[in-house]
């Protein structure tokens, strides 16, 4: 016989059996109209904010019809952002099931360890993280829909949205993964030749056109006097083919992402010239992007993944987790490399190759910060400008905001209890000569070698 | 005998190159003067031995795979067995469609002279370029990696396969057309009571250099793209520098690619006829 109550549930939360306001039966019921209040309020609230005299806007309304008015604001306004902004956790995502694109480096490491530490489930998405053999591919699976989102180079969004090597799409990057962390590798018959205006005739390779390791290097030779371009020969090599060019002496060095630095000093190959912190302290590298269309479709979704990388990032920030991390991205189905190396890469305490100082600490060998200063993309669009990858006028500015969503970052960090910077540009030291982001034409004048 | 003869030859080499591999990873004397918390941070390559395996280190790493070849550890982490199987599945597919559109149109090309003249040039032009040359055209047209690899597959089976179906079409002995032609024999049956039996030797070569060279270019395709496959398992497996899985895949490419081979070189052996 059925019992007329249901049974005791000895796991039922007694002080919470309804909803937090105590109207609806069960917090489900709670949340959706909860939901649809929200949408209302700010709705309502820009449609005030836009026509702030309550005659006009009824007058307003009356005319075109309240749908139609809240249509056209959406089309200026990304209101479907805002809603999912105000909601935080309590808009469901509109797709759970996700594929994320990676490239199998340490920049990566917060987007491949929320897959086995558990960050994508925490914010209730099902995420597969996909390894992908090189940037072109991973720009041309993102551009496909093949991924939801990917890990891409920082200047990737901005050259994809400027259609600079491919048509334009809208692409947008709502974080950045890590700060430092690449380095400049030499092979070891070099050991003798430190001095970067010995390089002349030197074959470097970088990952990909739009990186920043492209453009580091570049900088760098130029500061010592050599033309990129004429006095040394960059080529694209993908990371992992790295080592075994440098083993056949097919390149003497590279401006690479680790793991590659160092398992090119582990497999006794070369050894570590200088990090890339030594250049410009604090330079974004990875990032993760996705394109606008993504966004706007898919608000919930995109928020949920946004808030779990910022989550990710933020746990590998922390020094005192990175060996716990390094163990999570170890295996074959990530980043596929001997722990030690990822250790050494991570805990800053690593072998440099060299006779004179073999073993070195930097505990700020590589970081994690998620925001995405508008300053940063400022750099990369002069630099791109400055070795003719984008020619003709430029407004730095506008480009850097539509595609970098600082604004957007420093809102998600705040409801997650973190605290952004207050502001979206700083002044820059690079090798010892400040950029500031107010002057970009100023400053890409002021450089000696440029195209 | 003969057969028992030429089997221990094969063994006797088999054994001298083994020998030679052995001996040329020997690994060097390791330097025990470095510091142990140096060593600790460095691979073994760095400290002396051999960066090459040896044969017993491939053996051990073959057994591995062959203990457990379907296992999967997430979609970047799939057994060897598993990879092989994505890569066939390519193959056959790309190449199943290579010869549902090439051995009609080499029918076509082959019975009329006048096909054969025009469609030279196209085909004389298309048939040197590389397969892979195709990638980044297909992956921006048709907008997905599996469906690109399989049309890079059936673009490189359906040359060899066009011209030997022409081939083997004109070829085929006037004398027997033209009894074929007093019997007033009807076009289609003439095509395969006659002509088709006639061909099919020199169409099942084509088949199998086809299947060759598609079996060559996936594991390249694969490696481009990534994903799954066995070219992907090398990919990964060199991401690690680790070369004795590299030689893993080597054997086991090669042992498919025979395997391809043999089965169509035995149903080349049905089809073939003495005159």
């Amino acid at each position: 016989m059925p019992s007329p109550t249901p049974a005791f549930d000895s796991d039922a939360n007694l002080a919470h059996l309804g909803c937090s306001c105590g109207k609806h039966a069960i917090p489900e019921a709670h949340n959706v109209s909860q939901e649809a209040r929200l949408d209302d309020i700010i709705e309502k609230s820009v449609m005030k904010a836009v026509f702030p005299n309550d005659v006009q806007r009824r007058r307003f309304i009356k005319t075109v019809g309240a749908s139609a008015a809240l249509a056209a604001l959406s089309s200026v306004l990304p209101m479907g952002v805002a809603k999912s902004l105000a909601q935080e956790a309590m808009g469901k995502p509109e797709k759970t099931d996700l594929k994320v694109g990676f490239i199998p480096i340490t920049c990566a490491t917060p987007i491949i360890m929320a897959e086995p530490m558990g960050f994508y489930k925490k914010h209730g998405l099902n995420v597969e993280v996909i390894k992908t053999a090189g940037w072109a591919v991973v720009r041309d699976k993102a551009i496909n829909k093949e991924y939801d989102a990917a890990h891409m180079l920082t200047p990737m969004p901005l050259a994809l949205s400027l259609g600079a090597g491919s048509d334009p799409i809208p692409f947008r990057m709502p974080a950045v993964e890590n700060i430092n962390g690449q380095a400049i590798t030499l092979a070891n018959k070099h050991k003798n030749k430190r001095d970067p205006k010995l390089w002349k005739g030197f074959k470097f390779a970088v990952p990909f056109d739009y990186s920043m390791h492209n453009f580091l290097l570049r900088y760098y030779v130029a500061e010592h006097g050599l033309d990129p371009d004429k006095d040394i020969q960059i080529r694209v090599v993908p990371p992992p083919e790295m080592v075994a060019n440098l083993r056949a002496g097919n390149v003497d060095g590279y401006l690479a992402p680790d793991p590659f630095n160092q398992r090119a000093v582990y497999d006794g190959v070369g050894f570590l010239h200088l990090l890339t912190k030594e250049i410009w302290d604090g330079h974004p590298c990875c990032a993760f992007a996705a394109s606008q269309e993504f966004i706007d479709t898919m608000p919930n979704t995109y928020m949920a993944l946004f808030r779990s990388i910022i989550d990710a990032t933020d746990f590998a920030s922390d020094k005192s987790n990175r060996k716990e991390i390094s163990k999570a991205v170890s295996p074959k189905n990530y980043l596929n490399q001997p722990v030690t190396v990822l250790e050494q890469v991570l805990t800053g305490t690593y072998a440099t190759g060299l006779k004179e100082q073999p073993i070195a600490k930097d505990p700020e060998r590589i970081d994690f910060d998620p925001f995405p200063y508008h300053s940063m993309a400022v750099w990369i669009l002069t630099q791109m400008k400055r070795w003719g990858y984008v020619k003709g006028d430029l407004d730095y500015q506008k480009v850097a905001e539509d595609v970098y969503l600082a604004t957007q970052a420093a809102e998600v960090m705040k409801s997650m209890g973190m605290k952004p910077p207050s502001t979206t540009y700083k002044k820059y030291m690079v090798m010892g000569k400040e950029f500031d982001p107010a002057t970009p034409e100023a400053y890409l004048n002021s450089f000696a070698i440029k195209r | 005998m003969e057969y028992v003869k030429s089997l221990i030859v094969t063994l006797l080499i088999l054994a001298a190159l083994l020998g030679v591999w052995a001996a040329g990873t020997r690994d060097g004397v390791a330097d025990t003067s470095v510091d142990p918390e140096l060593a600790a941070l460095l691979g073994p390559s760095a400290k002396g031995e051999s960066p090459v395996p040896g044969p017993e280190d491939v053996g051990a790493a073959v057994w591995g795979h062959l203990k457990d070849p379907f296992y999967d550890k997430g979609p970047n982490d799939k057994g060897i067995g598993t990879q092989l199987f994505f890569s066939l599945v390519r193959v056959l597919g790309g190449f199943g469609l290579a010869v549902i559109v090439a051995v009609p149109l080499g029918f076509v090309i082959g019975s009329s002279p006048l096909m054969q003249r025009s469609l030279e040039p196209f085909i004389q032009i298309l048939k040197p370029v590389s397969p892979l040359a195709w990638m980044p055209l297909a992956l921006y047209v048709i907008k997905d990696a599996a469906q690109s690899s399989i049309f890079v597959i059936w673009i490189c089976s359906v040359w060899p396969l066009l011209i030997n179906t022409a081939f083997g079409v004109a070829s085929v002995r006037p004398e027997w057309l033209n009894v074929a032609r007093c019997h007033e024999v009807g076009w289609l049956r003439r095509s395969f009571t006659v002509v088709l039996p006639a061909a099919a030797p020199t169409i099942l070569t084509g088949m199998k250099i086809s299947i060759g060279i598609a079996w060559l270019v996936i594991v390249a395709a694969e490696m481009l793209v990534g994903g799954t496959g066995i070219g992907y398992f090398v990919w990964n497996e060199w991401n690690n520098l680790s070369l004795t899985n590299v030689i893993v895949a080597i054997f086991a490419i090669g042992v498919v690619g025979m395997v391809l081979d043999q089965g169509l070189a035995g149903l080349t052996r049905l089809v073939s006829y003495e005159e």
